[in-house]
């Protein structure tokens, strides 16, 4: 089996603009190459998903500090596509699937229609494994 | 620019990681075996992306210049 066919497989935790960004680019980058891309929703990326919030501010990482965020702010400025339109546009280009974790609709509150329809579906973590196959599992 | 035909141009200047090589690949998606696609890109990771692109995808970069910041591509769809 190629390596290009093994899915890569973004656990994705925090939910500040910055890792979700990097999230989007990692996610976009293997979709162009057409690997697969298998997308976790946990915690508090899940909640930057909901309905209405996902085009919202959702702050940056503590390490950003006031220089990143006008580093951050200069590149949106300057047209950077969001972390949800990157997203949108991985998906019309290749394959990218994006789950929320059980647990944390559970966490949350959140039931399914909660949810932008970026979002495919909701499985647990056993799914998640199964559908990881051999490919690298990346935690952000 | 280009100095052999080409069938289409996707302008991505202003365009950071990876929206170059994504416009491109959709831009692809589009053309049949053999058609040719200009780019345009100002994104400085844009040499090594597009080589790692083409290696994996096998769309063959035919032309390939840099000119004051921009970097000029031309691939042929496999």
């Amino acid at each position: 089996m190629n390596a290009m066919d093994e899915p890569l497989n973004l656990v994705l935790f925090s939910g500040t603009d910055d890792k979700l960004q990097a999230a989007a680019v990692l996610a976009a980058g293997a979709a162009a190459l057409g690997k697969p891309v298998n997308v976790f929703l946990q915690y508090w990326a899940l909640d930057a998903f909901s309905k209405g919030k996902i085009d919202g501010d959702h702050g940056l990482a503590p390490e950003a500090g006031a220089e990143g965020r006008a580093a951050v702010d200069a590149l949106t400025k300057a047209g950077q596509a969001s972390w949800a339109e990157t997203l949108r546009q991985a998906k019309e280009l290749g394959s990218v699937d994006i789950q929320a974790c059980s647990l944390s609709m559970d966490l949350l509150h959140l039931e399914p229609e909660d949810l932008d329809p970026l979002v495919d579906g909701t499985e647990g973590v056993t799914a998640f494994y199964l559908n990881a196959g051999e490919g690298q599992v990346v935690f952000i | 620019m280009a100095t052999v035909s080409v069938d289409l141009t996707v302008d991505a200047r202003g365009l950071n990681c990876p929206m170059p090589i994504v416009r491109t690949a959709q831009a692809v998606k589009g053309l049949a075996s053999g058609q040719t696609v200009e780019v345009i890109a100002t994104d400085p990771g844009s040499v090594k992306d597009f080589a790692a692109w083409s290696k994996t995808t096998g769309n063959e970069i035919v032309e390939q210049t840099a000119d004051g910041g921009e970097f000029h591509f031309v691939l042929r769809k496999k």
